[in-house]
């Protein structure tokens, strides 16, 4: 039981800190440069959201098994991701991206050009601009797309299941253990772990929620 | 630092925001760049801050060619319409940023870099905000700090972009003067960008009057002001009066009404361009002129009256507007919906066939 937590909690957070970085990455990219396609990858970025997490989770167990299209490659760096906790971070991370890209890409989109040439007519290199200038005005954004996609992370069920293996203590995932209880019947059981999800996933909210306004009052006063 | 501009140019996809264009700025010297939205006098002041690439010409900060130089490398102070402050940043921060990003080896120790920033405040008279986040601070208070940040790293070319467009009259006039006190003591270059007229003519060594992307003319704001070289430079200058006539037994005519010319004016039709407090006005035509105008609007304003009128049987593109002292308003007593007459003291003309005016008088 307490290994399930474990095992969530840390391919949650490991997938969320990931989708921090590249979710960034991609709504910079999708936002500041031009190029042949954009709209498409664009629309791309909701896909998680459209598929039904079930078949998302069998294409990505299929392309990632030992015979799969990357599996094959990866087998051959001898990386193994499918039925393996990896494969929980993968999936978690694929079904929860929207949630870190859509929360920045309008925030970096309203970005005011003015405040980057301030920075840089007044020296700072591109690096600094964009440690002092850029995200610090992207960050309460980006957190609250990387909280958002931790707790989605905890919860999601569908993709998970079929790329993880479910191997106890391993890859045995909370939501999974929650689904056999309540198989089993063991309605007490499935509603003690279900409510520590719950319970997690709450607090995290709140705090996230409190922690940015805070912020935001401080950028926009008080109103 | 004097600043050379040779030859620059520019255009955005098809539309030529600058045509070729020089300038030469001297050192210590307060440039204006007046003129309508979309004259390129933006364009060209961030060109001069490496903001923008030029496409043709060559840009010099003293003997120092500029023209391939980074913004960053520039060393120039640029002051934003909007300000830019850093909104996530302190007053103090926003001031300490050109600072705290210089290199390791120039930068000063955080002691130092304190002290100066204080310092700044206190010049710009605001050292009690130091703490306060730029959310929490008036346009005008804004605009000082966007100023304190500009200086903190000693640029020797200041270039602020519509500095007070967006504040209201009272504090736009009290930072223009702050302005000029601070630019005399401190002696930096300064360009600034404007389409106020009267900010241009109050604050500059020399105006530079822009249309379409090209210099209009470059003068002192008293020679600008006495000899503007073009139609366009007159109306920018504001307030005159057009009167189109063609000329009749010795009169510039337009339907009914007329003005007759005065001694030594060629005998040419053309437009008559009169500053609005170049007026006698009366209740019956005089010798010199005829121009019926009726009263559609009166306006108190300082000093004196500004009374829109409206032609009476005689063509005018636009309202007239003329200024009277009070005491003269109020001795004739002018009502909305009256009519009265004007007759011009001083003018301008301009021959439909010459770009350059005649300066005329009547009232010798």
């Amino acid at each position: 039981m307490v290994a399930s937590y474990k095992v969530t909690l840390w391919a949650a957070l490991i997938a969320s800190v990931f989708n921090g970085f590249f979710g960034l990455l991609l709504a910079w990219v999708l936002v500041r440069y031009d190029f042949p396609g954009r709209r498409i990858l664009d629309a791309l970025v909701d896909l998680p959201f459209a598929l039904p997490t079930a078949v998302a989770g069998i294409t990505l167990a299929t392309l990632y098994a030992q015979n799969g299209w990357y599996g094959d490659i990866l087998e051959s760096l001898g990386l193994k991701v499918a039925y393996t906790p990896w494969g929980i971070v993968l999936a978690m991370a694929f079904t929860s991206i929207p949630f870190v890209v859509r929360t920045v890409q309008p925030v970096l989109e309203e970005l005011s050009p003015e405040e980057e040439e301030a920075g840089m007519t007044l020296g700072a290199s591109d690096w600094s601009v964009f440690r002092r200038v850029i995200f610090p005005a992207l960050w309460p954004a980006l957190m609250t797309g990387i909280a958002l996609s931790f707790t989605r992370s905890l919860g999601e069920f569908g993709a998970v299941i079929f790329i993880a293996g479910n191997m106890p203590y391993v890859s045995e995932i909370t939501s999974l253990m929650i689904f056999v209880s309540l198989q089993e019947f063991d309605f007490p059981a499935a509603s003690a772990i279900a409510s520590v999800v719950l319970m997690a996933s709450l607090v995290l909210l709140f705090a996230i929620n409190i922690w940015q306004a805070r912020y935001l009052r401080r950028l926009h006063g008080r109103s | 630092m004097s600043i050379l501009i040779e030859n620059i140019s520019k255009h955005f996809g098809h539309f030529q925001a600058l045509s070729p264009l020089s300038l030469d700025i001297h050192e210590g010297e307060m440039i204006g760049l007046l003129g309508p939205s979309g004259s390129g006098k933006t364009t060209l002041l961030r060109i001069i801050a490496g903001l923008e690439g030029a496409d043709t010409g060559r840009i010099q900060f003293g003997d120092r060619d500029v023209t391939n130089l980074h913004v960053r490398d520039r060393r120039v102070g640029f002051v934003f319409q909007n300000y830019a402050l850093f909104r996530h940043m302190t007053v103090a921060d926003n001031v300490a940023f050109g600072l705290e990003v210089l290199p390791r080896k120039e930068r000063p120790t955080p002691t130092e870099i304190k002290n100066r920033v204080m310092h700044l405040l206190e010049m710009v008279q605001l050292e009690h905000l130091a703490s306060r986040f730029p959310s929490q601070l008036s346009g005008g208070q804004k605009q000082r700090i966007a100023l304190a940040r500009a200086l903190a790293t000693q640029p020797e070319v200041l270039l602020l972009d519509e500095p007070f467009g967006a504040l209201d009259a009272k504090v736009r006039k009290e930072l223009r003067r702050w302005l000029r006190g601070l630019h005399d003591e401190l002696g930096f270059t300064s360009v600034f960008v404007t389409h106020d007229q009267e900010e241009a003519l109050e604050l500059s060594d020399r105006v530079v009057v822009m249309s379409n992307g090209h210099i209009e003319q470059i003068d002192q704001p008293g020679a600008l002001y006495a000899s503007p070289n073009s139609r366009f430079v007159f109306d920018f200058l504001g307030n005159a009066n057009v009167f189109d006539g063609k000329v009749e037994n010795g009169k510039w005519q337009n339907l009914q009404a007329n003005i007759v010319l005065p001694n030594g004016a060629e005998q040419k039709d053309g437009q008559l361009y009169i500053r609005s407090h170049e007026f006698f006005v009366s209740r019956e035509p005089t010798v010199q002129a005829n121009l019926p105008l009726r009263v559609i609007a009166i306006n108190p304003i300082g000093a004196e009256v500004r009374l829109e009128l409206t032609p009476i049987d005689w063509h005018s593109n636009d309202v007239w507007e003329i200024d009277l002292p009070h005491k003269a308003f109020d001795k004739n007593g002018f009502e909305k919906g009256q009519t009265l007459y004007v007759t011009p003291k001083a003018g301008y003309f301009f021959a439909h066939d010459a770009q350059q005016p005649v300066l005329l008088n009547w009232d010798q």
